[in-house]
């Protein structure tokens, strides 16, 4: 067998390098999927069930996340049923996974509304997960909760967001630096993707309204870790007062870790995150994590009568190890939300649901939430939280009640110079 | 000062990162001519590995210390049991491990979810090796002193194997000629199987290291194996200090071009000048001198 030489290699190689740059990311989105405009819902409501559809990833590198959401909305599905079900009707679910692939996440979002005629999609979790599925839906005129909190600036009549968008989140982190803890200058941290990039921009307009400085940005490549040593030098080097964190997932890992290892704490800068709820915590480090800071709506330690019992109910089915967290809990709250809207509108019809949804509410294990009709979003109040050694997260600051959302920022005369898409905003 | 200090130390560690991934590498595919896609997953493995005897041992620091041969030996058992069941059949294939391999890559991390759950696991790192020393007033994190002092150690050792043990000159041999070490007497298809347990019991010894800087989830090894590739292609398939100078340079260009312009920008900047290096020698830093006319 003669020797192999290095170009022999070259092929292969080659491959190799696609074949990992096709698992790691999708960006084609579903131009196949949008084409049949059936407009006219194939939904059966004259049995005893109606179907709904759950979409989320359960492979891939999303799955860590979505996992947890999959099993909070199935728990609410039981609660329901258990109930008596909508309107006397059982809830039949349909599951699907997204592959953590959002051309993945179109094409099955189709296939639910299609070909199961389910009343509603529960789903989704990355930014551009969302935004593949979103013609799907004013396609098809179809619904989609959406459970996890986001960059805002969008709002389409066929989406409910139950998550935070940039008012109900990031303004109020920076309200809290500001004012309860002094903050004059920050030094940004983020993934490179569109949510920090868009977080980082409404931030970069705050600052500049409330005389902060910001004494740097860096962005890691998402799932990387190889510049976390220069960021981290950066930002012990750039005197900040603090740090506003939107690294996503295993990033978070080396950059704590680094963080904590070259002398930097939270009593003297601390790191303020937007990603990092109860269920990261123990993969991160709780050594490395405690005393730092959180932005949310929702912790496991929230003290409610709701909250208790979604918390026993979770830990019942789950496991006692199993903890509760923001998208979690919104994705619960979405499946209740929606069976307000279809209660009072009496009717699983779409444009019924939609025209019954404003000033629809529910206790939830976050506080009372309320609908917002004109932007789909809902009310919910802010928690700025602290990690605690044991690995929850305890509420250090509230809004108070609850905030309007206001995805469009259209309240905020600082953030007229933000880029906005013209087509919500 | 101190922050090109800083700097170099971030691209010294980056580097001896690099490096540990690269070593196992360059003895099956640089030196066998392997392609092993699931190299990535045996540094899960031992990572993991890790992860299972700090459970047994409480004890951070002990538990370090008898994951490191303990991962070795698990990384290095999966490499046998890979190049026995499938490499061994497809070694005048390359593509063909290419893809298999890839397959085995994917199931080994269904492998990990299943018995470990999708989260990342914390791995505790030993208290002496949290914090860091300082030198001319920049810290120095010690985690990431014992990455460089163990890559240091791992090439030494195997270099030595290489040079002067009866085992390393038989490998050489296979390597430079399959045909003449047959003849003289060397069962080719033993060496190729002690290669393959000594270069993935390194991508598991790697995995323990890993633990101490980044997250232990089933597809960490999906991060490093592309750049544990371009290390061993940069510097000259089969060399071990090839190797060496690439991990050490592609580390501290990274942390140059990461400082000077942005660490998104520095990755593409890396990638041109290795492509760019390539074009002007392809063979990389370092190459067998060799009288086959191939």
């Amino acid at each position: 067998m003669p020797t192999l030489r290095p170009p022999t290699f070259a092929l292969p190689l080659t491959l190799a390098a696609l074949m990992i740059g096709t698992s790691a990311c999708g960006s084609r989105v579903g131009e196949e999927t949008a084409a049949s405009g059936e407009s006219a819902s194939c939904l059966d409501t004259s049995g005893d069930t109606v179907k709904i559809g759950l979409l989320n990833s359960m492979s891939g590198t999303m799955s860590i996340s979505e996992t947890t959401v999959r099993r909070s909305l199935e728990l609410a599905v039981e609660e329901i049923n258990a109930a008596g079900g909508v309107l006397d009707k059982q809830l039949e679910v349909v599951t699907e996974d997204g592959a953590s692939e959002p051309t993945v996440f179109a094409e099955r979002a189709t296939k639910l509304i299609q070909s199961d005629c389910v009343a509603a999609v529960f789903g989704g979790w990355t930014s551009s997960s969302r935004k593949a599925m979103l013609p799907v839906f004013e396609d098809n005129d179809a619904l989609l909760f959406y459970p996890v909190q986001y960059e805002g600036l969008e709002a389409s009549d066929n989406i409910f967001y139950t998550g935070a968008t940039t008012n109900q989140q990031i303004i109020p982190a920076l309200d809290f630096l500001k004012d309860e803890l002094g903050a004059r200058s920050l030094f940004l941290v983020g993934s490179d993707y569109v949510f920090p990039r868009t977080a980082n921009a409404i931030i970069k307009a705050y600052a500049e309204e409330h005389g902060i400085e910001i004494v740097g940005e860096d962005y890691e490549p998402l799932g990387s870790v190889e510049g976390i040593p220069t960021i981290v030098n950066r930002v012990q080097s750039s005197g900040a007062d603090a740090v506003f964190n939107t690294l996503n997932g295993d990033s978070n890992v080396s950059f704590f870790t680094q963080y904590a290892n070259v002398g930097l704490a939270a009593d003297t800068m601390p790191v303020l995150s937007v990603s990092i709820a109860e269920e990261e915590v123990p993969g991160v480090g709780v050594e490395e994590l405690a005393g730092q800071y959180t932005a949310w709506n929702y912790y496991q330690t929230v003290e409610s009568a709701e909250n208790e019992k979604f918390v026993a109910a979770f830990k019942a089915a789950y496991g006692d190890d199993a903890v509760t967290s923001d998208p979690m809990e919104a994705a619960y709250t979405s499946l209740y939300l929606w069976k307000g809207m279809v209660e009072a509108a009496e009717s699983f019809a779409v444009g019924d649901v939609q025209d019954a949804a404003d000033g629809v509410s529910f206790d939830a294990p976050e506080g009372s939430v309320t609908v917002n009709g004109d932007n789909h979003h809902i009310a919910k109040t802010a928690l700025i939280g602290q990690i605690n050694p044991a690995g929850l997260i305890d509420t250090v600051w509230s809004s108070g009640e609850p905030i309007e959302p206001d995805p469009c920022l259209e309240d905020y005369a600082w953030a007229e110079s933000i880029e906005k898409d013209q087509t919500y905003c | 000062m101190d922050a090109v200090l800083g700097q170099l130390y971030a691209g010294i560690s980056l580097g001896s990162v690099l490096l540990l991934i690269a070593l196992g590498l360059v003895l099956t595919f640089g030196q066998m001519g392997v392609i092993n896609m699931a190299h990535g997953e045996f540094l899960m493995a031992g990572a993991y590995t890790a992860f299972v005897v700090q459970q047994v041992f409480d004890s951070a620091g002990l538990s370090l210390l008898i994951a490191l041969p303990l991962s070795f030996l698990v990384g290095g058992l999966l490499g046998v049991l890979l190049e026995v069941t499938l490499i061994s059949r497809l070694y005048s294939r390359p593509l063909d491990t290419l893809l298999v391999t890839w397959g085995v890559s994917l199931v080994l991390q269904q492998l990990a979810r299943d018995l470990f759950g999708a989260p990342a696991v914390e791995v505790r790192a030993p208290r002496w090796l949290q914090g860091n020393v300082e030198v001319f007033g920049t810290p120095f994190t010690t985690g990431r002193l014992f990455i460089v002092a163990l890559a240091v150690t791992s090439v030494a050792v195997l270099s030595a194997v290489l040079r002067f043990t009866a085992l390393g000159r038989r490998i050489r041999a296979v390597v430079q000629s399959r045909g003449l070490a047959e003849t003289s007497g060397i069962d080719s298809r033993r060496t190729d199987r002690i290669s393959f347990f000594i270069g993935s019991g390194l991508a598991g010894m790697a995995g323990v290291a890993l633990t101490l800087i980044a997250s232990t989830q089933p597809y960490m090894g999906q991060t490093y194996i592309v750049d544990a590739f371009l290390v061993v292609v940069a510097g000259g398939v089969g060399q071990v200090r090839g190797a060496v100078l690439a991990a050490f340079g592609l580390g501290v260009l990274q942390a140059v071009f990461a400082y000077s312009q942005s660490v998104s920008t520095a990755k593409v900047l890396l990638l041109l000048v290795v492509i760019a290096f390539l074009q002007l020698r392809p063979q990389g830093l370092f190459s067998v001198r060799t009288r086959s006319l191939v």
